[in-house]
Parts: C-alpha cells; structure tokens; sequence
C-alpha cells in the first residue's frame, strides 16, 4: 500500500511539471511586453532593456522557465498585477471559501443522491424509481448557473428565505482565524456569524451539488440493482433478514465502489462549476478570483490558481484511485 | 368482421408478437428477406423510447435552426433597439408585449426569437467544438494505439497533463490566452476535449489490433497507413459516433458556461448562455422570464444529446455499456 502511494505520487511529478510548462507558456503566448507592463506606455528603450536584465526577461526561454519554476517551488507566484498583492496570499485568502462550498456541494450530492439512488433500486419500476430518475435526468443536463439563477429567484427573490449572494452578512463581526468561516465562528463562539455563513452557504451549495448529485443517484442505483440481483442477497432474504438491513447492512456495502468512482470524478466537474457558481452567487472564492483575473488579464493571478487548481485536482485523484482499496480489497494494487 | 378477417388479424397479431419477442428470427417465416445491419439497427433504435426522444429533441432544435429566418416572430437583433419594449412579460400576462409570447429583455428584444436563433449557434459550437476534438483525439489516439511504446508513453502523458486540469478552467485559460469570441470558444473547448476522444480510441485501437484480419494485413504486406485507414478506422467508428454525441451535450454547456462568463459569443450574439448573463440582474426585480427560458433551450438540447448518446451506445456498441 504504501508502495502504491510513493510510486503514485513520484508518478504526479511529471504531470505536475507539465501543468508547470503549460501554465507558463501561457504567460508567454498572452499578448503584451511584461516589462512595459511594468514600466507604463512612456518607459524608453533603455529603461525596459534594465529591467529586462533584472528580471532574466532577455534569457532563453527555458533558462526564464527555470527560474520561474525555482521561484514557484520556493512559494513565490509573483505579485498580482492590479492589486500588486502577493500572489500566494490573495490565493490563500480565497482558498477556504472554495473548500467550504464544494465539500459542502458534495456532503449534500452524496448523501441525497445516495440516499435517492437507494431507494429508487430499491424500488424499482415504481412511481418513486421514475421520479427520481426523472429528476436526475434533467440533473445531469442542466446548466448550474441556470440553477443558481433559478434558486436566487425562488428562495431568494421570491420567497426571500436565503440571501443571494456573497460569503456573510456585512455587519456581522468576524474574527478570521483559519480562513474557513464555519470553524472560525465555532471556535470564537460567534453564533450570528455562524448562521449568518451557514445560510450564505445553503443556495451555492445545492446549485454546485446537483449535477454530481443526479450522476450519484443514477450510478448508485444501477450498482445496486446490480448488487440486488446476487445470490448472497437472495440467501439473505431466505434466512429471514429484514429488507432494511438487507439493504442497509448489505447492499450499500457491496454496491459503494463505482460510486465512489463517480464523486471522485465529479471533483474535475466540481471545481468547474465552483467557477461559474462563485460567480452567480458573488462567492468569493478562488473560481470567482481566476475569472475576475482572467478578465483583467493578471497573469501571474491566473498562473496561480490554475497551479493551485490542478494540483487540487490531481491529489483528490490520488486519494479517489487509493480509497477504492480501503472500500473494496479485492483491488490489490502491484 | 367475418371469419376470415378475425383469422387474418389474430394471425398478424401473433406474427407480430413473435416478431418482436422471440430469440430467433421468425420474420423469416413469412419469407421477407433477411434484414440487413442497418435495418436491425434501426429496429433495435426505434424500441429504445428515450433514445427516440431524444433523436425528437435534436430535430426539433435542427429544424429551428434551418428555418429560424421563417419562424422567429421578430427580428433577434432589432437595430435600432425598441428600449420602450424592455422587459414585457410574455403570454402569461395579460399586459404582455404583443406577438412576443415569451416576452422582452433588457433591450426590448423577443426572448423567443433570440432563442430559436440561438439554436444555430449552439449546434454549430456542438459541431464544431466536437469536429475538432474527434479531429485531434482521433489521430492521438490511434497514432498511441497502434504504434504503441514510446510513441504511446509520450502522448499519452501530454494527455494525463491535459486532463489534470478541470475542463472549463482549461477552456477559460485558453480562451485568456488567444483571445475572446465564439469562434475561440469553440477551438478551446474542441483542444479541451480532445484527450477523451484520444482516449476512447485508443482503447479501442488496442482491441482492434489484436484481430486476426489486421494480422491477414501485415501477412500480406500492406502497409501501416493503408491498414489504419482501410481497417482500424472503420472498426472503431462507433464509440466515436457514440461520445461524440455525448461530448456535444457537454461542448453546449461549456459553450453556454463561456458565453455566461462573457468570454464565449460576445453581445449581442443570440447565444443561450451570453442571454442568461445579460438578463439575470434583472430577475431580482421581477422580471425572471428573459433569463429562464435561455436555460430550459439550453437543458432540452443537452437533455437530447445525453438520450441519443446513452441510446447509441445501447445500440452500437454494448461492450461500452459498463
């Protein structure tokens, strides 16, 4: 096992450097003088040649690779163009938000979809099995900014049960202490903070989790149709076991591998929705900071991010491929 | 009805019982010819009820899109733009704008007409963006597939990279990258997909290599490039058919998501998703209509590939099912 996870793990190396490669020809490829940049429209030729040489900007391209990556690994992404913050910081600020909501998203696209998925095998070809297939269906091919629209509308214009947008009510005072608001208001025993977060928590929440939480109530239900219809079960039911803990006890068990394949997967769909979710619901996180980059064109803020994402990415890849061992053994990793 | 036509009728009946029930091929009985694939493959299409849906959906999109200039009740793009008309609701309403039945948005224009005008671009971004991933991951993948070794390691590596980024966080770098527009849009979501198509055919490249007839081939000395073309292309058309229609429901939705964030279809481009982006500030005071309907075009279009995908898949190729 722990070989599995060293040789993994050397095995991310390369494909981190090439997501280091691609990242940074893309500040390459990008339109403009990084040294005018720097400098303004009226820099003349001599001040730009200095800088320049201050930089290695008048190095070979692999030789500025180098030392790009040397700075990177060292933790120093540069400093961001517009708001001249340290690149690292302003992402570290942001980073929490982005975990809180998409751990939320997939507490909730698990336990519902699970749940759906369960009872809807369970009882198959009913009015309850077409329902929830029904709805997961125009779950998986739904737009989620058309959803969050949709729950703003309802919940929050509407109804007016929710707010619409941001991170926490303005008055509220707030103390940061880890970055992730939830755990700082426990710890500071701030009780409107914490409810105030919590409800701006709920929308984002559900928008981001209903696309992986309708391919979770469809994957659990086949594997468990799958798993209903072995011989164990039948020998289950004949010696007298109740059919909730045949499903319970049993079924689940034997039917988790490919669901858990499937929130593994969802964590690729779910850091894309978190960018266009932030977005709607004004979220302050690290996908609304690379598209407010983006449109600004800063750069050494988009590099970051993209590094930070990818490298979430392919770790929550790792840690999906190594808890199938734990759910399952029979896979026996060499 | 006589004797005769009831015998006639519960005859056909059980024909066609048999016809459609049994294992073996009855239809032979009555002596029709042998039907051929294509005609199994319809038959087995036809029984598949979503796959059917689906395929409704997607003409019902193609045919809005051929003959929007006939069936768009206004003009999309109204110039100058009748701001007096802004944000009318729509038949629901009894003081709706009048021959816009699903009302106004912000610029007074026929969210119904920007919509059916919409469908040309998202199939053509679908086309398109799909054109370019088959295009790219199609050579990758055989190209690994077949030669194998090194040429696989080192390809298949620069696919892992590009996988390891979230798809439309790759999109939306690449679109900073050469710039924004529909048509850019459309280049980055075909390079972002590319590595699934590469994938799928390599996959099913390496099946097909194994085959005997590719081995007759060498035996008798053709060459690699005429087996690739004459033989493993062919042979590995159906998944391609088969994702391909799936990837075109996600390349909508990315489309859609790039035109959201205002770097796909730039204004005022009848895009679905640029249309939801432009009106969803305005739902907060009432009026919901102009960004809701974009979305639900949006989700029968997806919602029609994915059936027509899962449906092919049924019907093509069943080892895929899994």
């Amino acid at each position: 096992m722990i070989w599995y996870i060293s040789k993994r793990l050397l095995q991310l190396i390369p494909v981190i450097l090439g997501v280091t490669i691609i990242a940074f020809s893309l500040i390459h490829i990008a339109p403009g003088d990084p040294a005018r940049t720097m400098l303004g429209q009226h820099a003349t030729e001599k001040e730009l040649n200095e800088i320049r040489e201050k930089y290695g900007l008048d190095e070979p391209i692999y030789v500025q690779y180098g030392l790009w990556l040397s700075d990177v690994l060292r933790g120093d992404f540069g400093r961001s163009i517009i708001t001249r913050e340290e690149v690292l910081d302003e992402i570290s600020s942001r980073f929490p938000n982005t975990i809180e909501l998409t751990i939320m998203s997939m507490l909730f696209a698990t336990i519902v979809g699970g749940l759906a998925g369960i009872i809807s095998a369970s009882k198959q070809y009913s009015v309850t099995d077409y329902t929830v297939m029904g709805v997961a269906l125009f779950g998986i091919s739904m737009p989620v900014f058309w959803l969050g629209i949709m729950l703003m509308l309802v919940f929050g214009v509407i109804l007016g049960w929710l707010p619409i947008g941001g991170r926490i009510d303005l008055f509220i005072p707030y103390t940061r202490v880890t970055g992730f608001m939830i755990i700082d208001s426990i710890i500071t025993f701030n009780l409107p903070a914490f409810i105030s977060s919590i409800r701006h928590l709920i929308l984002p929440s559900i928008a981001l989790g209903t696309i992986p939480m309708a391919m979770i109530a469809r994957v659990t239900r086949s594997s468990m149709l799958e798993v209903l219809r072995q011989d164990f079960i039948r020998t289950e039911r004949a010696k007298g076991l109740s059919e909730r803990a045949v499903i319970y006890k049993h079924a689940v068990r034997n039917a988790m591998v490919p669901v858990v394949t499937v929130i593994g997967l969802n964590f690729g769909l779910l850091l894309s929705g978190a960018i266009l979710t932030e977005t709607i619901f004004s979220w302050p996180g690290l996908g609304r900071l690379v598209v407010e980059a983006v449109y600004e064109r800063d750069y050494p803020l988009v590099v970051g991010c993209i590094l930070i994402f990818s490298i979430v990415f392919v770790i929550v890849n790792l840690i999906t491929d190594i808890l199938y061992t734990y759910i399952d053994p029979r896979i026996k990793y060499e | 009805m006589n004797r005769w036509e009831l015998l006639k009728n519960s005859y056909n009946k059980l024909h066609s019982y048999l016809k459609r029930y049994s294992i073996f091929h009855v239809k032979y009985v009555d002596g029709s010819p042998r039907e051929t694939r294509t005609q199994e493959l319809v038959r087995r299409f036809r029984y598949n009820k979503s796959a059917v849906f689906g395929l409704i959906l997607i003409l019902v999109l193609v045919f809005m899109a051929v003959f929007a200039d006939f069936i768009a009740p206004n003009d999309p793009n109204p110039s100058p733009p009748e701001l007096q008309n802004s944000l009318q609701p729509g038949f629901w309403d009894e003081n709706g704008a009048e021959g816009k039945p699903l009302g106004t948005d912000m610029l007074g224009r026929c969210v119904l007409s920007r919509i059916i005008y919409g469908s040309r671009i998202s199939l053509s971004v679908g086309f398109v963006a799909v054109g370019i991933a088959t295009a790219l991951g199609v050579t990758i993948g055989v190209l690994a597939g077949y030669f194998g070794r090194w040429v696989d390691s080192i390809l298949m590596r620069g696919v892992d990279i590009i996988f390891s980024f979230p798809a439309l966080l790759l999109a939306i770098v690449i679109v900073a990258t050469i710039g924004q527009g529909l048509d850019k849009a459309m280049i980055a979501i075909g390079i972002v997909y590319s590595p699934q198509m590469a994938r799928i055919m390599r996959g099913s490249v390496l099946y097909i290599k194994e085959m005997e007839y590719i081995e007759a081939q060498k035996a008798i000395g053709s060459n690699n490039i005429r087996i690739i073309f004459r033989h493993v292309l062919p042979n590995s058309l159906s998944p391609v058919i088969v994702y391909g229609t799936l990837l075109m429901a996600s390349a909508i939705l990315d489309a859609a998501a790039l035109g959201f964030l205002g770097l796909g279809a730039q204004p005022p481009t009848p895009e679905w998703g640029a249309m939801l982006s432009e009106s969803r500030f305005y739902i907060v005071s009432g009026a919901w209509w102009a960004a809701t309907f974009p979305g639900i075009a949006i989700i029968f279009a997806v919602l029609g590939l994915n059936l027509l995908g899962d449906g092919l898949r049924d019907i093509l190729d069943p080892r895929l099912k899994s």
